[in-house]
This record gives C-alpha cells, structure tokens and sequence, in this order.
C-alpha cells in the first residue's frame, strides 16, 4: 500500500463510520479541488453513490466558472444539489466592500447555518485540510459544533485510535473531515491519479493561476506557468508560498481567519 | 538540507507520524519551529509573520508562534490543542504531532499521541525530570507507542554542561527502564539556538550521538499488520444495486476471495464471493490490513457492525470479562458499579466496572487499591460486559486489543485489554457436531420424582479454595442419604481424575472443566438425583451458563469465606505453593473468583460451624425440593429437549 492508499483508505472509513452513525448528513461543497476530492472518496466509500445531498452556499460573488462546473457535473454525478443563500443579507446590500471578514461571516458562515437549520442536518461533511492554516492544523475529524455553529477549540473532544466522537446532546452538530490530514500536494497527485475533474481556473493562463478558489473579489491569483496537472505537482514541490495567499480575507487582522473559524466558517 | 523531494520517493514511501511529548515549558513547540526552520520546510512569509506578531507584544522572536496558531496559545505562551505538520528530512517525509504538556490538556497529548508512529520526548536540562515527563513517557508505553526518542533542552541555560546533561539523562533512563521502555537516544539540544537539531552543537563537543534529525530518520515507518490474522471488523452493511455489501477496514492480516470467514461472537460462517471497487477496472481478488474494503458474499447471513470476521483457524478471544490498563480523562471519577458504552474497534457495548485493581502512580510506579480513578490517573481496572465482546489481548494484536469509554456523549477514557486470568469463552459457546437429535424418554423427571418422594436439582457450592464446599457438600450428602434421599456429590478433584483428566488450571481449562461438570450434573438431576456439587468454579460466566442448562433445578450456594481464612486453612497446601509462584494460576492469589451476585444461599464458613452451615443446607433442601407446591403439574427441570443433552 503506498501513501496515498493509505490516506484515501482513512478518508473511506471516516465517511463510512460518519454514515453509520449520523442521521441527517449532507456534504458541502465549494467545487474547488478539495470538495472535488472529497466527493470522489464519498462514490468509492459508497461504490458510485453519493447517498446524501451536496450543498453550495452561492454567495453570488463565486466565479461564473465554478457555477457552470457545478451544473455540469451535478448532472453528469446524478447528485442531489441543495444551493444556499444567505438572502436577505444580499437584499440588504451584503458585499466585500462592507469589510471582507463581514462579508464572509453574512455570505458564507450565516448562509450555511441557515441552510443547515432549514434542512435540519445533523451532520456536514467539509473538505478541510490540516496544512491549509494553523487553526484547521488543529481540528478533529469528527468536530461537535454548538447549537449557533460554533467551534470550541478549547475544549474539544479527545479522538484517538479511530474511535471518533459520535455521541452528542441534541442540538450539536458536526462537522466532519474525511479529508482533514491532506496536503494540497497529496490532493493534486490523486487528481491526478485518479483523474478527477477540475475547475479551468486552477490552470495558468497568461502566467498566473489560481491556487485556491474563493469568491472573485477576495481571491487572487499566483505567478504561475503551470498550465497541466503534472506542471501543478512539479510547482508545489518545489514552492514555499502558502496556499492561501491569494485570500484577502484572511489577512484583515492576526486572528481574522481563527475568528471566522470560531463563528462557524469552514 | 531538505530539498525537494521526488514525486516517486512520496509516492512509495510510508510517512512518518512523529508525536512531540513533554512538561509544560519544556520547549516542544520551540522545538518544533526551529526543527521546521532549519530543515527549510517553513512557508514563505511564515518568518516574518511570526516576527510581527512578536514585535505586536513586544516580545523576542517565539519560535513556538509557528504551531500555536490560536490567538489565545500566543496570548498566553501556551500550547492548548495538539497541532500537525508535515516536513521533510532528506530520507522522508514526516508529520509532525505537536501536543500540549498542560496537564489540563492530557486528553489532547492523549488524541496526538494515540496516532503517532514514534515520539520525541523533550525535558528542560535545567528543570530536568517533572511530573509531565514521567506521565507522559508512560502514556506513550501505554498507547503502545514503541520508538522513542529523548531531548534533553535548553542546554543554552545549563551552561551545555555534559554533567548536567548526564544526570538528568540518568534519571530519565531509570524511570523508563521502570516501564519497560528504552529509549533509542538521548540527545542534548539548544531548540532555541538551533544547536543538536540540524547541526551539530560546537557548544557540546563531549557528545558523540546523533542530532534530532539523524535520530528521527533511524525509526522504523510503520508497517501495516499483514502477517497477524485476519482481523475484519464490520463497519456497516449496504443495499446498493441490489447487492448486499459487507464493508469496513481490515485492521490485521488478508483476506482473499473465496475464503470463508467466521464472524465473532455469532459464531456463524460465510465464503467471500467478490471484493468490490467502485472505478477500478479489474476486480480486487485479495486485500489486507490498511484497507477500506467492501465485500459480498455467497450465503445471506445476518451481519451487523461490530462482528469481527476472521479465519476460523485463527479467531479472536470471546469474552464478557477482561482486565484492562486505563488512563482517565473523564471529570466524574471512575468508581466500582459503574456503568459506561464501550467502543471496541466498530462494536459498541454496556461495561460496568468490576473492580479497581490498582492505581498506578506515574511519578514512582508505585500502586495502590483505590475506590475511583480520578481524571488524569492510570489504573487497572476489571470490566464486565453485557454480551459477548470479540477482542484480542493488547499485546497480540494492538487494534482489536484497545478501546474507549463513553460517558453521557464523552469519550472519557481509553485502555488496552489483558487477558490475565480469564478464559476465552468461545470453546464454551461453540458447538461443533451438526445433525444431533434429542431422544424423548419415556420416563419424565416428575415421574422419578413421585417414586423418590423428593424433587431433583442441582446444589451448586461454589467459593475459594479452602471455603469448605467438600466438607459442606460431603456431610449434606451423609445426612440427606440417612433420611432417605438419592443424592450425589460431584466434587471437583474427582472429576478431575477421570472425567477432566485432560484439563489443566488455564483459564479456558477452568471454563472446560465447569462446562463438563454442569452437563453430569444436569443429567443427574434429570436422572432423579439431588446433586451437590463441589467446584471452585471462579467465572460468573460458567456458572450462569449451568444455570442456564435447567434454570428451575440449579441452585447456587455461595460458600464464603475471607482469602485470610482460606490461606490459613489451607487444607491441601496450595496457597502456600501458589504464594511461591510454584502454582501459576492459583484463584484468589494470580487468578480472579468472581463471587455470585444473587446467590440462592450464601454460607459464610467465616462465621458458621460446619454443623451450623449444614443445617442451613438441609433446611433449604426441605424448603426448596419437598412438598410445598405439588409437583405434578409442574415440571421445573424443563423438558428433555431443553436440557441439551444428547442422546449418549
């Protein structure tokens, strides 16, 4: 077994410990790589199906690429696609210009809590990752979140030996990471491996590409020649910028990406 | 130093989980950060990042800022939640575990430690050995973490002094060897200089052994257990496509298509037929530890989570009994009574705690008996279990060997199953021969009973060792037989000569042994006889399954007395033997007696004379077995069919 067997294994257990013991699941999905990922282990955990809904919190800031790579492949997947929005925060006048760790609070953290109380889910699987940013490096697999989304990162629950926190008082509810300890070359070699489909975006064109995919206004893109999936991999082996520094949001304070986490945010 | 790596060397090569360990301020996170720095693994930027957040409060620049990424670790210069991050050497790759050494933390070292394949324990030099480093040291052995690596830190403030160094060295090594660990080095380093890290120290030229670097890359990466037995635990059953698919991961051994699996504790059995793979595109035929796998089989038999599949040659251990090594992490104590859900690989079940064996005090591995254990403390500890759990001792195979308790919706301890004294109660539960028919006699047990003028029934005296069961059931037998009863002693060293001479005093002989001995006596009592028997019958387990052969006819009677009294009786010198050691599994001294619960009679020969006991004995016979209620139009025995016993 080499490594990415062993990583893509863990993944299937998680997903499949989380179906056998959470009543209401659904999956978020961003349609960046990462989601991407986490919906292919979700058919080989499940032999081709994906039995629960996906969910797209659509700001209306997203890039119109991503939307059109959603609708194709819900299609094409026979996926059961929730799409949620915060409304009545757009109707008010929501947007990056009202201070970026606002907007991702009203857009993103408050249009998936809605979405999630509307639906009644019990439990999200989310497609994080432990080297994205130090405060995701301190995550559970199985995270209880309170009654208002909320992640208590002083006192989470003690998770060893694959036994997973699956008990919990009504009201909680979880987030749950099958994808929690990979890394974003790990991530880019089992797309390629397994050929899964990706956003165009994430290719460079006129010497840039996205690295990470957020909503257009907030989200940059690199120096980049790598314009194939094997030009990906040659990159991040060699480079030492991080993932997100084409994200705007999260350089508003020190803590501003921790704070959005505490609220809620993925 | 580190450089790229080929996409091929990642690809082939295991990762490396590395768990740093240590007291609080012993320099852990310290030393990870200038371990990430001087192996070229920090992000861009990350540096100058740190080096604002440190001018921001007014502080010297904090290594340690790198893994406490939470605003409320750096506001207070500590480590709240272990955190994980991957780096390189030139030899491979690792992930780095970086936990918190607050003892309020523990259950978070605990969660950071449990999945690391090595350890690298820091002590201050200048502090030297604390109360985290032994507790810590001791966790590791426990979660069977084997590799082990010592830092001793901050030698930049022992003035890199060699004698310093030695005696804490000496004094770590000791406690170590006090749990049987060794570690592979001990290695004096400056995290804060960056000295014995990467580089060489020229500070400390009287050491000759490896930096931290060179001692990381000498562990062994984890293999996965192919070579054990097979060890499949089922994890759900799945309808898709009108297939019905058994999946979950094989922990230990392989599993190859066409083999048949026996599934634990149901005992029942089914042939592989396919190993299922969504998007490959040529059918698995073998699989083995490590893997998530999903499976169909030939017959349709009932299966659920929790049931182990494995060879029917090599099964796990079937038990309702175990002793276990715990640590706590619960804020309600661990007390005798109580009751909690068990998480063993995917099987969930009811324990209760029969006993706290002892308590283990990390500072001096001392122990001690104790009424509960409190959070943080490590214990041994006796549990019961309702139903039967498929497990495998600790030490034979580490994933079916460990498990959680879940208190309310916590998880509030974990431990290691040892199987010492208790014996695998599967032989008594499985039943080999096929196609056996009971024969109905022509004679019922109320009939014998009309002719003999009493009912039968089973007298089953059971206590330690030199309780006094054969001198009780001895006279009660003279005593019935002058008044004119058909009674019978079965007594436990003379079946052993004949009946049992095959079976010795292990655990699953003791089992055996109780197993053949309830089968006579059920089939004396339906003979017509009052049968006494004289067996020290140690597991609770046993006796329940004789109760259960005819529950109407089995009578325990609890023949108490003190383990002070027994030894000082000591008829047959077996205490004395046993005390030596010349006896290994001697109940009451290196095996377990697990007393009756509800007893019908319980005689303490502590306080009774033996005639005082007798007549307690008679009176119950009289009460229990004559008269009263008619016994025609009862038949308490059960039918013949019930009895399960064969036709002979």
């Amino acid at each position: 077994m080499n490594y990415l067997d062993a990583l893509e294994n863990q993944s299937l257990y998680i997903f499949r410990e989380a179906f056998n013991k959470i009543d209401k699941l659904a999956m978020l999905w961003s349609i960046g790589k990462d989601s991407n990922v986490l919906l292919w282990l979700a058919r080989k955990a499940f032999l081709g199906h994906v039995p629960f809904p996906l969910v797209h919190i659509d700001t209306s800031y997203k890039m119109p690429e991503m939307i059109a790579f959603r609708d194709r492949m819900a299609k094409e997947w026979n996926l059961n696609l929730i799409v949620g929005q915060n409304k009545a925060a757009l109707a008010a006048g929501m947007g990056p210009e009202k201070g970026r760790v606002v907007c991702c609070g009203a857009l993103k953290t408050e249009g998936l809590k809605q979405t999630i109380a509307a639906q009644g889910f019990t439990g999200v699987f989310a497609g994080i990752r432990r080297d994205e940013e130090g405060t995701r490096a301190k995550e559970r697999v199985f995270s209880p979140r309170g009654e208002h989304a909320e992640w208590d990162f002083r006192d989470q629950p003690p998770e060893f030996w694959d036994q997973f926190k699956t008990d919990f008082a009504p009201g909680t509810h979880l987030r749950i990471h099958p994808i929690l300890h990979w890394t974003e070359l790990d991530i880019w070699r089992y797309i390629r491996r397994e050929n899964i489909p990706v956003v165009d975006l994430y290719f460079a064109k006129d010497g840039r590409r996205y690295r990470s995919l957020g909503c257009a206004p907030c989200t940059g893109t690199v120096a980049s020649t790598a314009a194939t999936i094997d030009d990906i991999i040659a990159e991040l082996e060699t480079t030492k910028i991080s993932e997100r520094s084409g994200r705007a949001q999260d350089k508003e304070s020190e803590d501003a990406f921790e704070r959005l986490r505490v609220e809620g945010y993925m | 130093m580190a450089g790229p790596i080929s996409s091929e060397r990642a690809l082939n090569a295991a990762l490396l989980r590395v768990v740093i360990v240590g007291h609080v301020d012993h320099g852990k996170s310290t030393l990870v950060g200038r371990l990430l720095y001087d192996t070229d693994s920090f992000p861009e930027g990350k540096l100058e990042a740190i080096q604002a957040m440190c001018e921001r409060r007014g502080m010297p620049f904090e290594w340690a800022f790198l893994m406490d990424a939470l605003q409320a670790e750096r506001d207070q210069g500590i480590t709240i939640d272990a955190s994980q991050i991957r780096f390189k050497t030139a030899k491979r790759d690792y992930v780095i575990i970086d936990a918190p050494g607050h003892k309020e933390f523990l259950k978070n070292m605990v969660s950071g430690a449990a999945s690391a394949d090595a350890a690298l324990l820091v002590i201050d030099a200048h502090e030297g050995v604390q109360e985290q480093s032994r507790r810590h040291g001791y966790l590791l052995h426990l979660l069977g973490v084997r590799q082990v690596v010592v830092a001793i830190n901050k030698m930049d403030l022992a003035d890199y002094s060699e004698s310093r160094f030695v005696k804490v060295e000496e004094e770590y090594r000791r406690y170590l060897a006090g749990i049987g660990v060794e570690a592979r080095h001990i290695i004096p380093v400056s995290a804060r200089e960056g000295g014995g890290i990467v580089r060489r120290s020229d500070r400390m030229d009287w050491y000759d052994g490896p930096t931290v670097v060179e001692a990381l890359d000498g562990f062994q990466p984890p293999v996965p257990p192919t070579e054990l037995p097979l060890r499949f635990p089922i994890q759900d059953v799945y309808k898709f496509d009108h297939r019905r698919l058994i999946v979950g991961r094989i922990e230990s051994g392989r599993l190859r298509v066409g083999d048949t699996i026996l599934l634990s504790p149901s005992n029942k059995a089914a042939k592989v037929a396919s190993i299922e793979n969504w998007g490959a595109s040529v059918p698995s035929l073998a699989a083995s530890a490590g893997q998530s796998i999903a499976v169909t089989l030939h017959e349709q038999i009932f299966i659920e989570r929790g049931q182990v599949a494995s060879h029917a040659e090599n099964p796990p251990i079937e038990t309702n009994v175990f002793r276990a090594n715990i640590f706590w992490l619960g804020h309600k104590p661990l007390k005798v009574g109580n009751r909690y859900k068990l998480k063993l690989h995917t099987g969930e079940y009811r324990a209760e705690v029969q006993s706290i064996d002892r308590i283990v005090e990390v500072a001096d591995l001392s122990s001690q008996k104790g009424e509960e254990v409190v959070k943080n403390a490590v214990a041994e500890v006796t549990l019961r279990t309702r139903g039967l759990v498929a497990l495998d001792e600790f030490s034979d195979n580490s994933h079916t060997g460990r498990f959680v308790l879940v208190e309310d919706y916590a998880i509030v301890g974990g431990g290691i199953v040892n199987m010492k004294g208790y014996p695998d109660q599967r032989q008594s539960v499985t039943r080999k021969a096929t196609n056996i028919f009971f024969v109905d006699h022509r004679v019922d047990a109320a009939s014998r009973w009309q002719l003999n003028g009493h009912r039968s029934g089973v007298l089953w005296l059971t206590g330690l060792s030199g309780a006094g069961k054969s001198t009780l059931a001895l006279e009660l037998e003279s005593q019935l037989f002058r008044k004119g009863y058909q009674v019978y002693v079965l007594d436990g060293d003379n079946l052993r000569n004949g009946l049992n001479a095959n079976l010795g005093f292990l655990p699953e002989d003791r089992a055996e042994n109780i197993r053949r001995a309830g089968e006579v006596a059920a089939l004396f009592a339906e003979a017509g006889l009052i049968v006494i028997t004289a067996f020290i019958s140690p597991y609770r387990a046993d006796r329940d399954r004789v109760r259960a052969i005819a529950p109407e006819g089995f009578h325990e009677v609890y023949v108490k007395a003190s383990l002070a009294t027994c030894e000082r009786r000591d008829p047959k010198g077996l205490y004395r033997r046993a005390r030596t050691g010349e006896i290994p599994d001697f109940t009451g001294v290196s095996s377990p007696y697990e007393a009756p619960e509800t007893p019908e009679l319980t005689l303490d020969t502590d306080e009774l004379t033996v005639e005082e006991s007798v007549a307690r004995l008679l009176e119950y016979v009289e009460k229990n077995l004559v008269g009263g209620k008619g016994w025609e139009d009862q038949s308490p025995l059960g039918s013949v069919n019930q009895l399960g016993a064969p036709g002979l």
